[in-house]
C-alpha cells in the first residue's frame, strides 16, 4: 500500500475510517478504502455515461502528472540561475516570462514568483488555507505540504518546521514565509552550494531538492562528489 | 468562512512527517479524483474558487479527518449534486438515470489536456488605479463573511507593509459564488512575526500574504 508505520498520511486514514465507521458500519481501514473506491468509480461511471469525462482522457491527466511533470523542472530553472546570471537576474524579475524561454522546461502560468536564498535570508513557502503549490515546476505536492502540521505551523514556528527536516539556520538569519493566498506561486531559488564551482547546470540540477525550492531543505550535495 | 481550512499559526497539529519516496498517488482511486476535478473544473464550470469553498464547507470533524483527495472527492460530489450535473440518487446506482444539461465547455476529451497542462491566467485589466503602493502602512482588515475568502484569519487587524503589486486578478471572494471574477488589486503584504504573534514571537521571522485590495485599509 506504500504507507510506512508513522506517516502522517496513514494516520490520516485511520482517522478517515474512525470517522465513516457509523455511517458505515465497516469495521477495519480496507473495508472503508474499498468504499471510497467503489464511490470515486460509481461517480466516474455516472459522468461518463452522460457524456462529460472520457476515461482515456482521465488516464492522460494522470499520467501527466505522475510521469510529465515534477521537481526536475525546478531544478532545471535553478541550475540555470546559478550558471548565468543575466538568467537569473530576468528569473527574480519575472519568473514566467524568463522560464519562458527555457525550451527544455515548457511554459508554466503567469504570476509565478522566484525568491532568494541569500546568507541573510532563508525563504519558505507554504499555503496556510489549502494546498496552492508551483505545480509546473515541483509537480504535483507531496502529502505534508498538505496537511495540518506544516499548514498550521509554518508561519508561526518555521525554525521548528525546519528542525523537523533536520535543517538548522544561523540564529540571525532572517526567515520569510510566504503564505500563498493568492493565485500567485512561488518557487525558492536557494543558495548553490560551496564546492559546486566549475559544475555543468546537468550536474548542479541533481543536486536540487524539490524541498530546497519550497523552503524546507537545502540543497543536497553527496559527501562523494566527484569532481 | 471561519472554517478549519483556515489553519495558519493553530497549535496542537504535531510534527511535519515528510514520507521518504512519497509516491505522486497513494491509491488508484486518489488519481482518477484529481483527474476528474480537473475536468470538472475546465469544462464542467466548477471554478477553482468554488471547489476551494465546497472543500471548506465539508464539516470540520470529517475536513480534519479525511486524507486529502478524500476532501477533493467529497467536495466534488457535493458540488455535481448542487449544480445539478448529476443526482444523489445517480451516484448511488452508480449510472446515469436521466439525460443532463450540457457542461458549459462540452466533453473534456484527450485534445483538450494542453488546457489544463498550463496553468490559467488570472490577471485582468484594472477598473480603477491601485490604491496602494510598495511600502505603504496597510491594516488587514476585521473582516468574517459566512462565505468565501482568501484572507486568513491570523493576519486580521493587524499591519503589514505593501511589498509589491502583483496586478489585478479575480477576486476570489466573488468567483467563488457566481458573484462574477469582480477583478481587484493584488498586493504582498509583510507582516513582522511580533505583530502577528506577540514579544515571544521569533524576531526574525517576517510573514506575507498575497491580499486583494478590499481585503486592506490605510493604516497610520
Amino acid at each position: 500500500m506504500g504507507l510506512g508505520a508513522g506517516l502522517g498520511y496513514s494516520s490520516l486514514m485511520a482517522h478517515d475510517h474512525d470517522h465513516t465507521h457509523d455511517r458505515h458500519d465497516h469495521d477495519h481501514e480496507h473495508s472503508e478504502l474499498s468504499e471510497t473506491q467503489l464511490r470515486v468509480r460509481a461517480l466516474e461511471t455516472v459522468l461518463t455515461e452522460k457524456g462529460y469525462v472520457d476515461p482515456a482522457a482521465l488516464d492522460a491527466i494522470l499520467e501527466f502528472y505522475e510521469t510529465k511533470v515534477g521537481p526536475r523542472n525546478g531544478a532545471r530553472v535553478v541550475a540555470k540561475a546559478w550558471t548565468d546570471p543575466a538568467f537569473k537576474h530576468a528569473l527574480l524579475d519575472d519568473a514566467t516570462a524568463a522560464i519562458g524561454t527555457l525550451g527544455h522546461v515548457g511554459r508554466v502560468g503567469d504570476h509565478l514568483i522566484a525568491v532568494e536564498n541569500t546568507p541573510q535570508r532563508h525563504n519558505m513557502v507554504v499555503c496556510t488555507l489549502c494546498s496552492c503549490y508551483p505545480w509546473e515546476m515541483l509537480g504535483l505536492p507531496p502529502v505534508w505540504y498538505k496537511a495540518s502540521p506544516y499548514r498550521s505551523r509554518a508561519v508561526k514556528d518555521p525554525r521548528g518546521v525546519l528542525a523537523d527536516f533536520g535543517v538548522t539556520l544561523p540564529a540571525a538569519t532572517e526567515i520569510r514565509v510566504w503564505d500563498s493566498t493568492a493565485e500567485t506561486r512561488f518557487l525558492v531559488l536557494p543558495m548553490r552550494p560551496a564546492g559546486t564551482e566549475g559544475w555543468s547546470e546537468e550536474r548542479l540540477a541533481d543536486i536540487v531538492t524539490r524541498d530546497s525550492m519550497i523552503g524546507t531543505g537545502l540543497p543536497k550535495v553527496a559527501p562523494k562528489a566527484a569532481p | 468562512m471561519n472554517g478549519v481550512h483556515d489553519m495558519g499559526g493553530m497549535d496542537g497539529f504535531g510534527k511535519v512527517e515528510p514520507e521518504p519516496n512519497e509516491p505522486t498517488f497513494h491509491h488508484d482511486w486518489e488519481s482518477r479524483v484529481m483527474a476528474m476535478v480537473r475536468v470538472m473544473g475546465a469544462n464542467g464550470g466548477l471554478g477553482i474558487d468554488s471547489q476551494r469553498f465546497a472543500r471548506e464547507s465539508l464539516p470540520p470533524e470529517g475536513y480534519l479527518a479525511s486524507s486529502y483527495y478524500k476532501k477533493w472527492f467529497l467536495a466534488i460530489e457535493d458540488q455535481i449534486i448542487a449544480s445539478n450535473i448529476a443526482g444523489a440518487d445517480e451516484i448511488a446506482a452508480g449510472h446515469s438515470l436521466r439525460p443532463s444539461p450540457p457542461l458549459p465547455r462540452g466533453k473534456f476529451t484527450l485534445d483538450d489536456l494542453p488546457r489544463i497542462s498550463v496553468r490559467g491566467s488570472f490577471g485582468r485589466d484594472a477598473k480603477a488605479p491601485a490604491m496602494f503602493k510598495p511600502g505603504d502602512k496597510v491594516r488587514a482588515k476585521n473582516i468574517n463573511p459566512l462565505t468565501h475568502t482568501r484572507l486568513p484569519r491570523y493576519v486580521r487587524g493587524h499591519v503589514g507593509i505593501v511589498e509589491r503589486i502583483n496586478g489585478c486578478h479575480v477576486f476570489p471572494d466573488t468567483a467563488a459564488h457566481g458573484k462574477g471574477e469582480n477583478p481587484q488589486w493584488l498586493y504582498t503584504v509583510v507582516f513582522a512575526s511580533r505583530e502577528l504573534w506577540g514579544d515571544d514571537a521569533d524576531p526574525t521571522l517576517k510573514v506575507s500574504i498575497d491580499a486583494f485590495e478590499p481585503y486592506l485599509e490605510k493604516a497610520e
